[in-house]
């Protein structure tokens, strides 16, 4: 009695083959194959706060610019806020930033004159170098070339700061206090502070 | 030393605990060494027994008798001018000042930082001046 189906392989490949073969697998793995349990939640739209609009002069609070001033320019996509220093008056550029790092003040500039280009989203903030690190040769390699800002990055830069400059211009002192860090001091109890 | 604030009938003191810290009251009546009676009925301070502890005396006195009722307090209030002294004096002006600043935002605690550097450098320019 001639057989239908030579099995090589193990019970894995038999049953495969059993089912392109159009029959039942006639062996068939004695375990159950843990199958990863599917998660049902469903990532929520990030909710800014209320004390942050666009407009608003927040605190950053974490990185190499916490301490620093920034007016909040829109919510991107992703939920986080799109922040200028402006960079002429504090050095921050355009970037984002999660609202978690941040001290959202009552103070507001008003950017209704200042329009960002389309372009400046989230794909725009993307980190483009393909080195991760993974590579030994690219991991032990000290001698990276510095970071380049492009001119693409400081056209939009200047497209956004123009007319966010003239609006703070505005106010009297806004600007000094968009340049100036934000510092506890002695006594300074800074649950009780109001911003 | 002599003193100039006594604990008696018609002192107004300032509470500062609980509630109604903050109010001014009139003490109206003494209960013991530890807590007396007082009242505010201008000032929201309700009629209660409340401990010297929690209460500081001012130099502001009304002419009212032991355990006047609150209308009698009211018309003596007033005729003592009580409010307004108390508004003119330093210790309220400082309690208010205090007030003020706890409310101002970020941009507003900088201003005044500023105006107080701008302050100090006025004040030290002057005393070169006279020192020379």
């Amino acid at each position: 009695m001639a057989r239908s189906l030579v099995l090589t392989g193990g019970p894995k490949k038999a049953a495969k083959t059993a089912a392109s073969a159009g029959k039942a697998a006639r062996f068939y793995p004695a375990d159950d194959v843990a199958v990863p349990k599917k998660s049902r939640q469903s990532k929520n739209a990030t909710k800014t706060r209320a004390s942050i609009t666009a407009g608003s002069v927040v605190i950053l609070l974490a990185g190499r610019f916490r301490g620093k001033r920034a007016v909040v320019l829109k919510v991107l996509e992703s939920g986080l806020l799109l922040v200028s220093g402006p960079f002429k008056v504090n050095g921050v550029p355009l970037k984002r930033v999660n609202q978690t790092y941040v001290i959202a003040t009552s103070t507001k500039v008003d950017v209704s004159k200042v329009s960002v280009p389309a372009n400046v989203n989230d794909d725009y903030f993307k980190n483009t170098s393909k080195t991760n690190g993974k590579n030994e040769e690219e991991f032990f390699n000290t001698d990276r070339k510095a970071a380049v800002v492009s001119d693409q990055r400081k056209k939009d830069q200047k497209a956004v700061d123009t007319a966010l400059l003239s609006a703070i211009k505005s106010t009297p002192m806004l600007k000094e206090y968009l340049s100036a860090r934000f510092t506890l001091t002695k006594n300074d109890k800074p649950h009780e502070m109001i911003f | 030393m002599v003193f100039s604030r006594y604990v008696e009938v018609g002192r107004v003191v300032l509470v500062n605990f609980g509630p109604d810290s903050g109010k001014l009251a009139t003490i109206v009546d003494i209960v013991d060494q530890n807590k007396c009676l007082v009242d505010g009925p201008t000032t929201g301070v309700a009629r209660q027994i409340i401990p010297y502890k929690r209460v500081a005396l001012t130099d502001i006195k009304v002419e009212v008798g032991r355990g006047a009722k609150a209308a009698a307090l009211k018309k003596a209030w007033a005729a003592a001018g009580a409010q307004d002294k108390w508004d003119s004096s330093s210790w309220a002006k400082k309690l208010n000042a205090k007030k003020t600043r706890k409310g101002l935002s970020d941009f507003q605690r900088f201003k005044v930082m500023v105006a107080r550097k701008q302050k100090s450098q006025a004040v030290r320019k002057e005393m070169k001046k006279l020192k020379a």
